[in-house]
């Protein structure tokens, strides 16, 4: 017990005295750039694949389209994050002769990443809405696209809000692979303090904990934007 | 006003219309009956392309509407449609519901013509900027406005901004019914406009009906009140397996039918 505490110490004195929270704050500071960049952009992909795909086929290039956003959503459901994370920054990044700093590499492949995810969860969510909702806007003129951006969507969205939560918990949680390619995530932070001191209970303790309450608010956010979207719901 | 030449719709092997043909008159208050399964509602259904015909054309406002290369959404603004289960918006409000697609027609042709404006100012297009006497929030206050005089006449008001959650059956049909009305319709199509109702609510949504019938709307109705259809209709389309077996004013089908099947459908059902 007493080498605990004294681990604890000397973990406290590495944080508050020496520095390591400046590490910390910049690895939180990252971690929740990527995970929220990465969602947003995820938002949008996944919402336009999701509309071609449940888009009614009779066109050519609607099909084509919707065999494209299916290898789309197979590749990138089909490796894992730290495999698109690696052969972006090592394959094609210096295939197509670009430089982009680790952030940045890591925000777009969560992105593309999370848009194929979401993109499913979109899809259930659209054909969750009653499909008399899209006939209703398209009866009274509006076309096929403003009735899904205006009605459905909005209906769909409200349907998935717990899995989007989900979805989002994930990201964060799997923003701890980024260091493969040299990002400073909070992983990163907390792994350079415990090899300065080669003690790593503590560190990883602690990282342990900020994981739990940042997924602990996202819960509770979440919580309260299903209470405002639910107001349709029942009569007021 | 709407001619229908030839429609055959058929859902993969199972073909439900077989070369329908007729034409509904400005005025008409046509009411379609028949056994279900008959393709009643599918025939309404193509009248607007919400089903697209597999063959046959539609003509409205001299320009047919099943040719997939026609913009079938200006054509549904003066085609309202009214449907068993309401569909009223659940995300919006009951104005909002009433306000939606004018609100969003108008601000549609605005921006194309301060587009338009824009590309002759700049002298990427011939002509002079035409213009522009009305703005987005014009639009908005005048729909506004429209919308509240059509909910005052169905006593609905002060429902205006309830979200359709909280109506009764018999009010989201009547809120769906002047939905449709704020596109200032040439025709509106009844899709068994009472038939998810309670008992109770099917009386006002059928006097919202006839009143607009009064008012010389033009009305195709799928429906199963024969009370209806004697009262308001003035032709009468009897349709089973796909086709109109018979056709006449409500006086000539009631009281004298002609086929086998449709006297057999009038002794089944309560009149």
């Amino acid at each position: 017990m007493n080498g605990f505490i004294f681990k604890v110490e000397k973990f406290l004195d590495i944080l508050l005295n020496k520095g390591g929270y400046k590490e910390v704050l910049t690895g939180l500071q990252n971690t929740m750039i990527i995970a929220v960049a990465g969602l947003l952009i995820g938002i949008v992909i996944g919402t336009l694949i999701a509309t071609v795909r449940v888009m009614p086929k009779y066109k050519a290039t609607v099909r084509a389209m919707d065999k494209f956003c299916s290898f789309y959503v197979g590749l990138f459901r089909g490796t894992p994050m730290v495999v698109q994370l690696l052969v972006f920054y090592y394959v094609m990044l210096p295939l197509l002769g670009l430089k982009m700093s680790s952030v940045l590499v890591a925000i777009t492949v969560f992105g593309l990443n999370s848009g194929a995810y979401i993109s499913e969860i979109m899809r259930g969510g659209i054909l969750s809405v009653d499909p008399g909702q899209m006939e209703g806007g398209r009866s009274v003129g509006l076309s096929y696209g403003t009735t899904m951006m205006k009605i459905v969507i909005p209906q769909a969205v409200k349907n998935i809000l717990p899995t989007m939560g989900n979805e989002f918990i994930a990201l964060v949680k799997e923003t701890s692979v980024v260091s493969f390619v040299g990002a400073k995530d909070l992983y990163l932070a907390f792994q350079s303090i415990g090899s300065g001191t080669y003690e790593f209970m503590v560190p990883y303790l602690a990282m342990a904990i900020i994981y739990i309450v940042i997924v602990c608010l996202i819960t509770v956010l979440i919580r309260i934007m299903e209470r405002r979207l639910s107001k349709s719901d029942r009569s007021r | 006003m709407i001619e229908v030449v030839n429609l055959c719709k058929s859902f993969g092997d199972n073909q439900v219309l077989k070369n329908i043909s007729t034409t509904i008159k400005k005025g008409e208050k046509v009411v379609i009956i028949g056994p279900s399964g008959s393709g009643k509602s599918t025939f309404l259904r193509c009248l607007n392309c919400m089903e697209d015909p597999t063959s046959g054309s539609i003509i409205f406002g001299g320009v047919d509407i099943a040719d997939p290369k026609v913009d079938i959404n200006v054509h549904r603004q003066k085609m309202g449609m009214v449907f068993q289960h309401f569909n009223l918006f659940n995300n919006k409000t009951v104005i909002e519901n009433i306000m939606m697609a004018p609100v969003h027609v108008a601000t549609k042709k605005l921006k194309k013509q301060k587009r338009a404006n824009l590309l002759k100012k700049l002298h990427l297009k011939k002509g002079a900027p035409e213009a522009i006497d009305t703005s987005v929030q014009e639009i908005k206050a005048h729909a506004r406005e429209k919308a509240i005089e059509l909910l005052k006449r169905i006593g609905l008001e002060d429902k205006a901004d309830a979200y359709p959650s909280s109506l009764s059956g018999g009010q989201k049909q009547r809120v769906a019914i002047i939905r449709s009305l704020a596109m200032d319709p040439d025709v509106i199509l009844f899709d068994e406009p009472t038939s998810a109702l309670d008992p109770e609510m099917v009386g006002e949504v059928l006097d919202l009906m006839k009143d607009l019938a009064d008012q010389g709307m033009t009305m195709v109705v799928v429906t199963h009140e024969m009370g209806f259809a004697k009262e308001v209709g003035t032709r009468i389309l009897f349709m089973d397996e796909g086709t109109i077996l018979e056709e006449g004013t409500p006086e000539e089908f009631f009281g004298n039918p002609k086929t086998e099947r449709s006297k057999d459908f009038l002794s089944k059902v309560l009149i």
